[in-house]
């Protein structure tokens, strides 16, 4: 591939996320492979041995020390990559939260995968779900395009905020699923993406300890210099996440000025305008709920689709903005916060609490472990939360779609 | 919060005697050596240094023999298991009466 021209071409969902990595010349890969992701990893490993891709591939024994890799990299200032999925994910989750709170600017893509037992290797989202409270920004791409470019943007936002990201694509839907995809030249990545300037000093002649023991208090260093608590670090970490806020649509709008393809920002919306019943979801699911809405509307509904692309930082304002005045938002979970609810659904009641014009918000739960997901399943959900919500239900337990129990 | 002296968002420091406070008021065995069983005193030479190298608080210094400085020992033991020559014991500062730390270092 020519590194100078833009190509139209058709590609999976892992080879566009390798596709990013290697136009946002990372220079250390450490990754363990692992089903659906394992194509990211070949694909990568290919470039280097070729010489295609100038960097460093460590073959590591697991996630764990592919993500210790990647942090130790990342803190001596390398752009750094990495990608797994499901148990992978488990593996690496001590060196997860060190990476976030290290505020090392990794990007690691999810091929998103149920988790075991009972083992499965195919789509829903629990996987990246059950890391959202570590500290790193997530993204869910809805198609392969989106994955490349997610991934681009992924180092831009990452090394200004510095903080990790997580591109979060759905497994096999996307990952193994060929579609045509846009690949922009070297020339404009290179002018898209800053070199990397790390936070930490790595000088041997000036040498430092870096994320050692921080108590709870503010305390002076032996030099006599006042140095943050543990606290003050963890609210500067929130700090930064929340001003990614503005900064993923910010990346999201300087990538549209270059290559003339924006994806929303943190959300994206689909008939929304003068919706009355809005479908809320992350991921792949969003784009098939695009179809329902069209079909829901042919009925005679008023629906839309409200899809979440930023679900860390969690687009609290966003979302009160665009469901006020709505009658019902009805929220599609591959993932359980088990003994709860979904999680998307869970955090959305959480941000229109006590909101004036807030609708109704039920959820569904669909997909767990690869279980199809059809347009007529989620439009009979719909229709069911509809008749509910006529019923004068405003609260209800999830609707599972597609379960013979 | 953001304007403290440091003016970095991560925990990094210098390596220096401190950082981490005052570990040897975590200490509840104490190792004592046994000057004349050490090899680099048998030897009259800065050799074997085992302690030195392997002390996690860097508070052993190198020598003939190695000193224990007492201010920082945090009194894990891991001198005391590499030793070749079992020339460091670990015993229960209760032994000791008092804990010495704030008196500054002795050997
Ligand atoms: S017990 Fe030995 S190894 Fe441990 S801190 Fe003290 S001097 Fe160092
Ligand atoms: S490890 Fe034991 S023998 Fe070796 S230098 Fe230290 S005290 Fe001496």
């Amino acid at each position: 591939m020519s590194d100078t021209a833009i190509k139209r071409t058709v590609m999976a969902g892992n080879e566009a996320a390798a596709t990013a990595a290697k136009l946002a010349r990372v220079q250390v890969i450490a990754a363990y492979p692992i089903t659906p992701q394992t194509s990211v990893v070949e694909q990568l490993s290919a470039w280097v041995e070729s010489g295609e891709l100038p960097a460093e591939f460590v073959t590591v024994e697991s996630e764990h020390s592919a993500l210790t890799v990647c942090i130790t990299a990342s803190t001596v200032g390398a752009r750094v990559f990495t990608a797994t999925s499901a148990n992978g994910l488990a593996y690496m989750t001590e060196q997860v939260w060190w990476a976030a709170g290290a505020r090392l600017p990794i990007v690691m893509c999810i091929a998103n995968r149920a988790m075991a037992a009972p083992w499965n290797v195919l789509n829903d989202q629990q996987d990246s779900m059950s890391v959202r409270d570590a500290g790193w920004i997530q993204l869910y791409c809805r198609d392969n395009q989106e994955i490349l470019d997610t991934t681009i943007q992924a180092y831009r936002i990452a090394e200004q905020l510095h903080v990790p990201v997580m591109v979060c694509y759905d497994g096999f839907l996307l990952s193994h699923t060929v579609m045509p995809v846009e690949v922009p030249s070297a020339e404009q990545v290179d002018a898209y993406l800053p070199p990397y300037e790390p936070l930490t000093v790595v000088d041997p002649d000036d040498p430092r300890n870096i994320g050692p023991v921080t108590l709870a208090d503010p305390r002076a260093n032996a030099d006599g210099v006042s140095c943050h608590g543990y606290m003050e670090v963890r609210a500067l970490h929130q700090q930064a996440l929340l001003g990614a806020l503005e900064t993923i649509p910010a990346a999201d709008a300087e990538w549209s000025e270059l290559t003339g393809r924006e994806w929303g920002g943190l959300t994206w919306e689909h008939l929304l305008d003068d919706a009355e019943v809005v479908l809320v979801a992350a991921g792949s699911v969003g784009m098939q709920l695009t179809v329902a809405a069209e079909a829901l509307r042919e009925q005679g509904v008023k629906a839309g689709v409200l899809g979440i692309r930023s679900y860390r930082p969690f687009p609290v304002d966003a979302l009160r903005g665009k469901l006020a005045g709505r009658k019902l938002a009805l929220v599609f979970d591959k993932a359980l916060s088990y003994g709860n609810e979904g999680p998307i659904c869970g955090d959305l009641k959480a941000a229109l609490y006590g909101q004036p014009e807030a609708p109704v918000v039920f959820g569904a739960v669909c997909g767990l472990g690869g279980r199809d997901v059809t347009v007529e399943q989620l439009n009979d959900a719909a229709n069911r939360a509809i008749a509910d919500l006529a019923d004068g239900v405003t609260d209800r337990a999830a609707d599972w779609l597609n379960l013979h129990l | 919060m953001g304007t403290r002296e440091c003016g970095s968002p991560i925990s990094m420091s210098k390596p220096s005697a401190g950082e981490a406070g005052r570990t040897g008021d975590w200490r509840a065995n104490r190792p004592v050596m046994t000057a004349q069983a050490c090899l680099a005193v048998k030897k009259g030479e800065v050799v074997c240094q085992l302690c030195w190298a392997y002390c996690p608080d860097a508070c052993i210094s190198r020598g003939v023999g190695p000193v224990i400085d007492m201010e920082y020992c945090k009194g894990c033991g891991i001198c005391s298991e590499v030793c070749p020559a079992n020339a460091i014991e670990m015993v229960p500062e209760a032994a000791h009466g008092v804990c010495n730390v704030g008196e500054g270092s002795e050997r």
